[in-house]
């Protein structure tokens, strides 16, 4: 999906959440679902009708108590403006979507083997099982299958990758996403989703949160926080009583005043925004959660079962080293083996090159081999102009699994070191006794060996041995003893030989790995980690991968995978970056951090606002209790009144914190903890003290109480 | 405060970390099944009792069980008490006891709360006393640890639908742990004098030539399991302070590790049963951290004494010859410094045996043992009642600061959620509601009001003791309240059920929700509950909960209680 970069605070976004606060608060259906701020919006409502009688009858401190009645109402306007902002972010990116979602007319197809029977419709009558006709330029008019044809798609508009990718049918990039078009060539498509369920649909209900429902963990925070305001409730309302009993008598605005004081409205009125807000950074990294519990499930994780390939190494192997048997020397090895692998266009090919290149400087040489010529760069190595005669190229083959290159009388090998061998023998050389230990400590590496070999005047003899390496993606190792730190285990899965697999996965520093791997030893695998009470999250994008996606607790699909991998998995990343998995169990956690936090500073507030309160109501029955405004508050109207503003505007201060989460760094949890008690908790005992008075003060100077 | 006191809280607190393992290891054993030295008096008694003792009970079979063994036992020593004028043991030929007082007294004695709004010599028979009132020290103890050992079986426990058997807990707690235990404990108590004998009451002739009835009974067998059992209802009504329950200086000693040893012993059980014995030590750690605030904050308010004694020339200067302090209300043979060690350990655990008058306290050293019993008794706690009390707390500590890690809660690889949150609130929530609601109820009506005996702060306070204490299954009392009223009877008596059943129940479903679930295995991603940082967090909990419930109503009693005395006014 296009998405931009979005300031925190946008212009149009802002403007519009305020207007929607103002209308959700008016709501009583949207504010009963939150009941810490359903109870404040009762308060703010009873104590404007006490302002309205104390006004008709003239009597009460009626400036005090608008002024209570007022900031009462902010705290639930400050809290719908939060919640409106995180909506107001996802809505705007819903927006661009929604531009996108086709009105073109679509090509529908009689019978899906004739491209000539093709009708126009509009997109939005087209069915499940209706095929359509695409061809250049033409909008893909809803999610499908392809079912005929291979064309380039620019899928742009949902990934925001600009470069196009091909599509075509049968195998694993059959899958057509609605909103996307076609660049050349033309597919026939049957279409798998009915208007309004497509894959553009459901993102744009995600990010709107339109049918967003509360994850697990928000609903047992809800249950404490409720629970907390009842308490509150019962320490408030038994108040009264025991002022009586002491002689004196506390004003319901004040009682209420102090009710939503301690109530935790802090977390209370942030807490939707932070679920919100959590599924906008997952799809600030190109990656849509199905659903909320899923991105809560990922910060739980405790397995990452991540493909070797793609995500751990390179997608292919490179030559690291030249390593000559005894009696040649590396250049001349490295320049055989730049010979043999010119006109070898596989990635493994290349790669010699570029090493013979880094290491010794040799550079390409003019090379006819039948087919083509290679145009070598000029000023090559001295002496290679006799090089540049014809040239044949001996490719690749399964039955001699060596290929290379026929210059005349010079025939250079490359290959499988027995194939090599056999073919050394076979021309009258003989194999030196070094090169059995080479090759072996290669493989035991988790390397693949290629050995070379020249024929030269009839007998043909080793030169050395290529190291071709799996490379490991630069600065993964750190990842994973960043992910180690957080408690997660990682387990590499592949389809090499355990030797092999053990290398590799020593080399990048996953803790385990699973080699020679099926689909049934990988979804043996997820039951087992989950048998044993862990989360497990993996990635995928074939459709063999499917039951795994289904099985796995986070099933991150790649959007470039099948349509089978996308509906199993819960989360699709768009841009089909296997790593994302990383990320997304970080935005997880960070989430749930973000909740910890801001209701652990919530209810630290609270003692503060004690010392404020409580002395403010009876000192008029019991002048002793000045003992207790440690703050040295004003008055008794200035201290409610400070509590009160401070109350309200924490909600708007933590605004920025509830949207971008809290700071996270992968570590142990106890690390975790006692940073984020220092900086919460403590600080939510802390802060308030300073708040209050700084507000006290004010209050004092503008006269307001 | 002098060294020697300090001394003496030294070697109490010592006895109390020196019993916690082998007392805690011999729970492990009696509650796993495999102590059997007693096996052919249990396999009796569940032969007679008709109980199935292999079977393993459903979280609502195990709750159902205690409340219909609560409930029976509630109603057959109602009726002893209401017809022990027919009935034999019965020397001073004591009438019934009224109707009001009868149903509070077996709801105290059921809920391990032995709140007593009667005088035991001159109310109960020999035989309501040692058939009754003995019975319910040990049956109420041995529920409560028996609901604790179902709770953290729901932890341990893997993917399991059980919490253990309620009858089999019951039995083995009684048979191999208290009566065991307090059979040593009354012997060694009536070797320093403690009297045990169904005799008939003696009259002595004082040194003043005064003529003095001296109330007989059998107390040391009682005494034993009132302090084990952390049941705290005195034989006499001067309870500990009383010369026949409390006879020197070292059965006050002994009495309070007594009171002790099984809350402290439990945290080393759970730690072992849990396979995390750090975790066990942590919560010991809290629990006495938390004690010792209590300690130093009453042994410091009354060994500073009322300033309005000094400003009249009273020497409250603490010396060889002088206690000093405060010693209203105090026995002379205690002092300042047992008086408040003693105040402290009765009422952090759910004891409420008394050896002092804790209403002749100052208002600080007063409210020790009222904010004691608002933490909802965790601070060791009652016998069983200490370690859930505490497990809930943990569960809440968990759940609020564990989404800090970035993870779901989780508590010894359980996954704190909904559900057991909501039992975990609701737990908290009947507390704090029974108490306050209770108490603004008796402090605005009339027949609330003619109760208590001090006007001001001060009849606030002894409001907010007695629904705390009776909430909290405490059962000690402030004094200077007159109970034995209908209402007080009728409020305080449903008050101990409300603190006991209704608290019980969440705990034992919250129990039932925890088993089933899966463990999830540790890791660094764990939130940490063996560390000094977990202690310190824990502590944090349960204190700003309970500060924040109570702060309001206590400011309004012994903390402007305690600014006025300042000023120079008392109540």
């Amino acid at each position: 999906m296009a998405v931009t970069k979005r300031p925190l605070f946008d212009p149009p976004i802002v403007k519009r959440a305020i207007g929607e606060a103002f209308a959700k608060t008016v709501s009583p259906r949207h504010m009963v679902r939150n009941p810490v701020m359903f109870v404040v919006l009762l308060g703010s409502v009873l104590t404007t009708l006490i302002l309205a009688r104390d006004a008709v009858r003239g009597a009460g401190s009626i400036g005090f108590t608008l002024q209570i009645a007022l900031w009462l109402w902010f705290t639930v306007i400050f809290a719908n403006f939060a919640e409106a902002m995180a909506e107001g972010r996802g809505k705007a990116q819903a927006d661009s979507l929604r531009a996108m979602r086709t009105t073109t007319a679509a090509k529908r197809l009689e019978d899906h083997t004739n491209k000539l029977s093709a009708e126009p419709v509009p997109a939005t009558r087209l069915r499940r099982g209706d095929y359509v006709l695409c061809t250049p330029g033409d909008i893909i008019p809803g999610d499908g299958e392809v079912v005929d044809g291979v064309a380039s798609v620019d899928e742009s508009a949902i990934t925001g990758e600009s470069a196009p990718v091909i599509r075509e049918s049968g195998g694993d990039r059959s899958a057509v996403t609605g909103g996307t078009r076609v660049l050349s060539d033309y597919l026939i498509i049957r279409i798998t989703a009915n208007p309004g369920e497509t894959f553009l649909d459901r993102m744009i209900a995600l990010v709107e949160g339109a049918q967003r429902q509360k994850t697990p963990n928000e609903i047992a925070l809800t249950i404490l926080l409720s629970g907390l305001t009842v308490i509150f409730l019962f320490a408030v309302a038994t108040l009264e009583p025991f002022a009586i009993y002491s002689g004196g008598s506390v004003s319901i605005p004040v009682l209420i005043a102090l009710l939503v004081c301690l109530i935790p409205t802090t977390i209370g009125g942030l807490l939707s925004a932070i679920g919100i807000a959590g599924m906008d950074r997952l799809i600030q990294q190109n990656v849509i959660a199905m659903s909320g519990r899923s991105v809560e499930a990922a910060g739980d994780v405790n397995t990452l079962l991540l493909d070797k390939t793609g995500t751990i190494t390179l997608g292919n192997r490179q030559a690291v080293e030249f390593i000559p048997v005894a009696g040649v020397t590396l250049e001349q090895l490295a320049d055989r083996a730049q010979l043999a692998s010119l006109p070898d266009e596989t990635p493994e090919g290349r790669s010699i090159v570029v090493l013979a290149k880094e290491k010794f400087g040799l550079r390409g040489r003019a090379l006819a081999d039948g087919r083509r010529v290679l145009v070598a760069a000029t000023g090559a190595h001295e002496g290679d102009a006799d090089a540049a005669h014809e040239a044949e190229f001996v490719p690749f083959s399964a039955a001699t699994r060596m290929s290379g290159v026929n210059m005349g009388t010079l025939h250079v090998r490359k290959g499988a070191g027995d194939a090599v061998a056999r073919w050394v023998e076979e021309n009258h050389g003989s194999i030196p006794a070094g090169l059995k230990a080479s090759v072996e400590r290669i493989a035991r590496d988790g390397g693949t060996p290629l050995v070379v070999a020249e024929r030269s005047n009839g007998t043909a003899h080793v030169l050395g041995v290529i190291y071709l390496k799996d490379v490991v993606k630069g600065g993964i190792k750190e990842r994973f003893d960043r992910i180690r730190a957080m408690g997660i285990r990682t387990i590499m899965i592949t389809g090499d030989n355990p030797l092999t697999a053990a290398a590799i996965a020593s080399e990048a520093g996953v803790d385990d790995f699973l080699a020679e791997a099926t689909p049934e030893d990988k979804m043996a695998l997820i039951k087992r980690e989950q048998a044993g009470g862990r989360l497990v999250a993996m990635t995928g994008d074939g459709t063999n991968d499917a039951p795994a996606l289904a099985q796995a607790d986070v099933g991150v699909a790649m959007n470039s995978g099948t349509q089978a991998a996308k509906e199993a998995g819960n989360m699709i990343d768009l841009d089909s970056n296997p790593t994302k998995l990383i990320e997304v169990v970080e935005i997880g956690k960070q989430l749930l951090m973000t909740r910890g936090s801001l209701t652990t500073f919530s209810i630290a507030n609270d003692v503060a606002k004690y010392f404020a309160i409580i002395p403010a109501m009876f000192v008029a029955t019991y002048p002793a209790l000045r003992g207790l405004n440690i703050m040295g508050l004003h008055s008794p109207e200035s201290a409610i009144l400070a509590s009160v503003i401070f109350n309200a505007l924490v909600i708007i201060a933590l605004i920025p914190l509830a949207l971008k989460g809290v700071r996270y760094r992968p570590a142990p949890a106890a690390a975790i903890l006692r940073r984020n008690l220092w900086v919460y908790g403590v600080g939510g005992l802390i802060a308030p003290f300073a708040g209050i008075k700084v507000i006290d003060m004010l209050i004092v100077l503008l006269r307001l109480a | 405060m002098t060294a020697n006191g300090w001394l003496q809280i030294g070697i109490f607190s010592t006895l109390v970390l020196l019993v916690t393992k082998p007392l805690g290891l011999y729970m492990v054993r009696v509650f796993d099944g495999s102590l059997t030295w007693l096996a052919p008096a249990e396999r009796f008694i569940y032969r007679v009792a008709g109980v199935a003792p292999r079977e393993d009970q459903h979280w609502t079979r195990y709750a159902v069980s205690m409340l219909a063994f609560s409930a029976a036992s509630m109603l057959l020593t109602y009726a002893v008490l209401r017809l022990q004028h027919v009935l034999p043991l019965n020397p001073r030929g004591l009438g019934a006891v009224p109707d009001r007082q009868a149903f509070e007294t077996a709801a105290s004695f059921t809920t391990n709360t032995n709140w007593q709004s009667y005088a035991g010599e001159t109310t109960m028979s020999y035989l309501s006393q040692m058939t009754q009132l003995t019975f319910h020290n040990f049956v109420s103890a041995a529920t409560g640890i028996a609901l604790a050992m179902a709770l953290v079986r729901g932890i341990v426990r893997r993917s399991a639908g059980t919490l253990g058997n309620f009858w089999v807990d019951l039995v083995r707690g009684t048979l191999y742990l208290l009566l065991p235990l307090s059979m040593v404990f009354a012997l060694v108590l009536t070797q320093q004098g403690v009297i045990q004998n169904v005799s008939q009451y003696v009259t002595a002739t004082t040194v003043e030539g005064v003529k003095q009835v001296l109330a007989m009974g059998p107390v040391a067998s009682q005494e034993a399991i009132k302090n084990l059992g952390t049941n705290g209802g005195g034989f006499f009504n001067a309870n500990a302070a009383h010369p026949f329950e409390n006879p020197t200086p070292l059965t006050n000693l002994l009495e309070m590790v007594a009171i002790l040893c099984i809350p402290a012993g439990l945290t080393y059980t759970y730690g072992r049963m849990a396979r995390n014995q750090r975790h066990g030590w942590a919560i010991w750690a809290a629990m006495y951290i938390l004690l010792f605030a209590g300690i130093t904050t009453s042994y410091r308010a009354e060994a500073r004494g009322n300033p309005i004694h000094a400003a009249q020339g009273v020497d409250v200067a603490t010396s060889a010859a002088n206690p000093g302090g405060n010693m209203e209300g105090k026995e002379v043979r205690f002092g300042v410094v047992n008086s408040a060690l003693f105040a402290t350990v009765t009422t952090a655990t759910s004891c409420g045996a008394v050896n002092s008058l804790h209403d002749s306290f100052t208002p600080i050293g007063g409210m020790v043992p009222i904010v004691n019993m608002q933490l909802g008794e965790v601070v060791f706690g009652g016998t069983g009642a200490g370690l859930y009390g505490m497990i809930v707390m943990i569960i809440l500590t968990v759940f609020i600061a564990g989404l800090m890690v970035g993870r779901t809660p989780e508590y010894l690889g359980k996954k704190i959620e909904a559900r057991e949150v909501q039992m975990a609130m609701l737990y908290v929530l009947v507390f704090a509601g029974a108490i306050l609601v209770l108490s603004a109820l008796a402090a605005v009506t009339p027949a609330g009001l003619t109760g208590i005996n001090n006007r001001g702060p001060h009849g606030l306070s002894e409001i907010l003791y007695a629904f705390s204490s009776t909430a909290a299954n405490n059962g000690s009392a402030f004094a200077g309240l007159t109970g034995s009223t209908y209402f007080y009877n009728t409020l305080l008596g449903l008050n101990t059920l409300i603190g006991r059943f209704a608290m019980h129940v969440p705990m034992v479903a919250m129990a039932g929700f925890l088993a089933e679930k899966r463990i999830v295995p540790e890791s660094a991603g764990t939130f940490p509950v063996t560390t000094p940082l977990f202690v310190v967090l824990l502590m944090f909990v349960i204190l700003i909960v309970g500060a924040l419930t109570f702060f309001p109503a206590l400011s309004l009693g012994p903390v402007v209680e305690h600014f006025l005395m300042q000023a120079g006014r008392v109540f």
